[in-house]
């Protein structure tokens, strides 16, 4: 995949305040560090089934959380442990649930694939590509009649443009003007498959927008600041009723499609230059070059151990939970709290 | 009391919810301005708005999954899915999100929401505007699932499903459409999981939903002239099931005798044939037989269509020949 970066905006480093860039930064580092550590526990077979890791996609998923109001909706799909984190929910119920832990989020009922907390917001990670993303808009045409100005945020992957939802939704989305911004994280391939070898168009939801009237929005889904302001744009003209709009951010997987997916198939160069474009290297960097006293190796470092810390907290509540009950196995079918299906 | 056709029971039900309960919208396919397609949901436009009442584009995906997620949010949405079998191109909504999502998140999220279709044959549709399907969804757990026989129940049961928290998929036989029964005027709100013995008799149990109910009591009186004094039971509502009137009639009568418009393979009888197997065997005085479409696709012409699917002389030549 080409880096086609030429076309973002330029990160504008004065138009950002010291505050919002430090959150943005050691949220970042906390997605990195649950993921890197969730990596570790399956290598170590703590964890079973699979999971899909978002490492190298963290400024996305940062950038949008430091820009959304609490209440506002998030949707993501099976590579969603980043972005619910990143609404504030619990680390140790996150890993928990990955554990197949009674602590865990949904205690033990979901797994990797399906992180929901609602309660920040995080209304869930699906699992079927696409299938979110019409239930995003309903959310947004909720909150549109209800008056209550919340935004729907729906990420999805670059394969996700082919599924019919996608096209299904835009429409609808468009034709109803909802609020609901649509971002498209695209890290150049669908699973295993180059994104580009079977898409019609270079770009696949950039170069879409056009068929449903939308502007085209394409940028560097690894520069946090980038990110965030195209959250504020976005999340802005949703809220004040201009109605929905569709982002490519352009970004990589450090890791391969999930678990059993070494990704043998991306040129070495390929990755060694996404590589060195890393959102939390670049962000440091960036840190670094503002000159500013706050935002010193220190700090960061700081920020760093913090962040560790609450990762090792996270894990090792989960490690000492209990498995998952299995008296809970035929509850919360039904909103009476249990399953039954017959007098 | 008014006489209703089952088309404007529908529509009665839908607004009487409407105007008690504002958190209640209704999307779908020619709905609106048209009325819908089956004349079901005429005059809602004009009187609940364009907001709350609103033609969707032909996105049964977006349809559902619009309705999940307002669902979630605290809307409670009507869909109407304009045929049974586009249920086929919203198949993901309702099986992996719609029926699946309370649980896996074990209780986070409540989806009080309804999925209106008309379904079955008779109306030489052909294969692909026919099906009788209501098999499928009582196949995937967290759906409820509702086919009403006549107009009084299409309303009742209709407002019981708007009501109800989770996700109910109510079946709309499509050429019941037109029958014309007495329903109440006032505030009607029936139960789910309730069958109703509409005839009783001592010698066998038909049961039978939506479109064979009223054949089955054709037979059933068919039958007494033949000295076969049949129950007959409506069974209304197939997720919950009331197994507990059902296994009252066969444990009475000794005998059941199924009637589904479904295919033949895995429809909604063959459950309750194994659950009144496994509990009233010993009751039991002979075969259980299931009477049902022929494990094809509806065929369209009159005269095969008329064949296939279960009709008076079927049913009373299987149970007179099985009674023998």
């Amino acid at each position: 995949m080409k880096a086609r970066t030429d076309k973002a905006p330029a990160a504008n480093p004065g138009g950002i305040d010291d505050t919002t860039r430090l959150r943005l930064y050691r949220l970042m580092v906390e997605l990195r560090d649950f993921e890197q550590r969730a990596y570790d526990l399956f290598m170590e077979n703590l964890i079973r089934g699979t999971s899909h890791l978002a490492l190298g996609q963290e400024a996305i998923a940062a950038g949008y959380a430091v820009a959304m109001r609490e209440d506002d909706y998030t949707f993501c799909t099976y590579r969603g442990h980043g972005h619910t984190l990143a609404r504030g929910a619990s680390m140790a119920a996150a890993m928990g649930e990955l554990l197949g832990r009674s602590n865990g989020m949904l205690h033990g009922k979901g797994g990797s694939m399906h992180l929901t907390d609602v309660t920040h917001g995080a209304m869930g990670s699906y699992a079927i590509v696409g299938a979110h993303m019409p239930i995003a808009a309903g959310a947004a045409w909720s909150a549109q009649v209800r008056k209550s100005g919340q935004v729907a945020v729906c990420f999805f992957g670059d394969g996700t443009t082919n599924i019919g939802a996608f096209h299904e939704t835009l429409n609808l989305a468009v034709v109803w003007k909802l609020p609901v911004v649509f971002v498209c994280e695209n890290n150049g391939y669908m699973e295993y498959t180059p994104i580009q070898s079977v898409t019609a168009v270079e770009h696949p939801a950039a170069d879409r927008a056009s068929a449903y009237g939308l502007e085209s929005i394409l940028v560097d889904g690894n520069d946090a600041d980038v990110m965030y302001e195209t959250a504020v744009r976005t999340i802005g003209r949703a809220r004040s009723g201009g109605g929905p709009s569709l982002v490519e951010a352009l970004t990589y997987r450090h890791g391969g499609h999930s678990r059993g997916d070494p990704a043998t198939y991306r040129p070495k160069e390929e990755v060694s230059e996404w590589m060195s474009r890393d959102p939390i290297l670049k962000y440091r960097e960036r840190l670094a070059s503002l000159g500013i006293d706050a935002m010193d190796e220190a700090v960061l470092r700081k920020i760093d151990d913090e962040v560790r810390q609450k990762v090792d907290l996270a894990t090792d509540e989960a490690r000492n939970a209990p498995p998952a009950r299995i008296e809970d196995i035929e509850t919360q079918v039904w909103s009476d709290g249990g399953s039954a299906w017959r007098n | 009391m008014a006489e209703l056709t089952f088309r404007e029971a529908v529509a009665a039900g839908i607004a009487q919810e409407m105007e008690r309960d504002p958190t209640v919208y209704f999307i779908g396919e020619d709905v609106a301005a048209a009325g819908g397609v089956f004349k079901a949901t005429v005059g809602l436009l004009e009187r609940f708005g364009p907001e709350r009442v609103r033609d969707t584009p032909i996105s049964e995906q977006a349809i559902v999954g619009a309705a999940m997620g307002a669902a979630m949010t605290g809307l409670r949405p009507i869909v109407e899915i304009m045929f049974s079998d586009f249920l086929a191109t919203c198949w993901d909504m309702i099986a992996n999100q719609v029926a699946k999502t309370r649980y896996m998140t074990d209780g986070q999220v409540s989806l009080p929401l309804v999925i209106r279709t008309a379904n079955g044959g008779g109306s030489r549709f052909g294969a692909q505007h026919s099906q009788s399907l209501e098999n499928w969804a009582m196949a995937v757990p967290g759906l409820k699932v509702v086919a009403p026989s006549t107009p009084a129940d299409a309303k009742g049961l209709l407002a019981a499903a708007i009501r109800d928290p989770d996700p109910v998929l109510f079946f709309e036989q499509k050429s019941l459409y037109g029958i014309k029964g007495e329903v109440p005027d006032d505030e009607h709100v029936d139960r789910l999981g309730t069958a109703r013995v509409l005839r009783e008799g001592k010698d066998c149990t038909i049961v039978a939903l939506a479109a064979m109910v009223p054949r089955a009591i054709a037979a059933a009186t068919e039958l007494d002239r033949l000295g076969i004094h049949a129950s007959v039971v409506d069974v209304r509502c197939l997720v919950p099931l009331d197994t507990r009137t059902i296994l009252g009639e066969v444990r009475k009568t000794g005998r059941l005798f199924t009637v589904e418009e479904n295919p033949r393979l895995c429809g909604w009888g063959a459950e309750i044939v194994s659950i009144v197997a496994d509990e009233c065997f010993d009751d039991l005085d002979g075969p259980i037989v299931r009477i049902t479409t022929p494990h094809v696709p509806l065929p369209a012409a009159q005269a095969m269509e008329d064949e296939a699917m279960p009709n008076v002389a079927r049913i009373v030549a299987t149970i007179k020949g099985s009674m023998r």
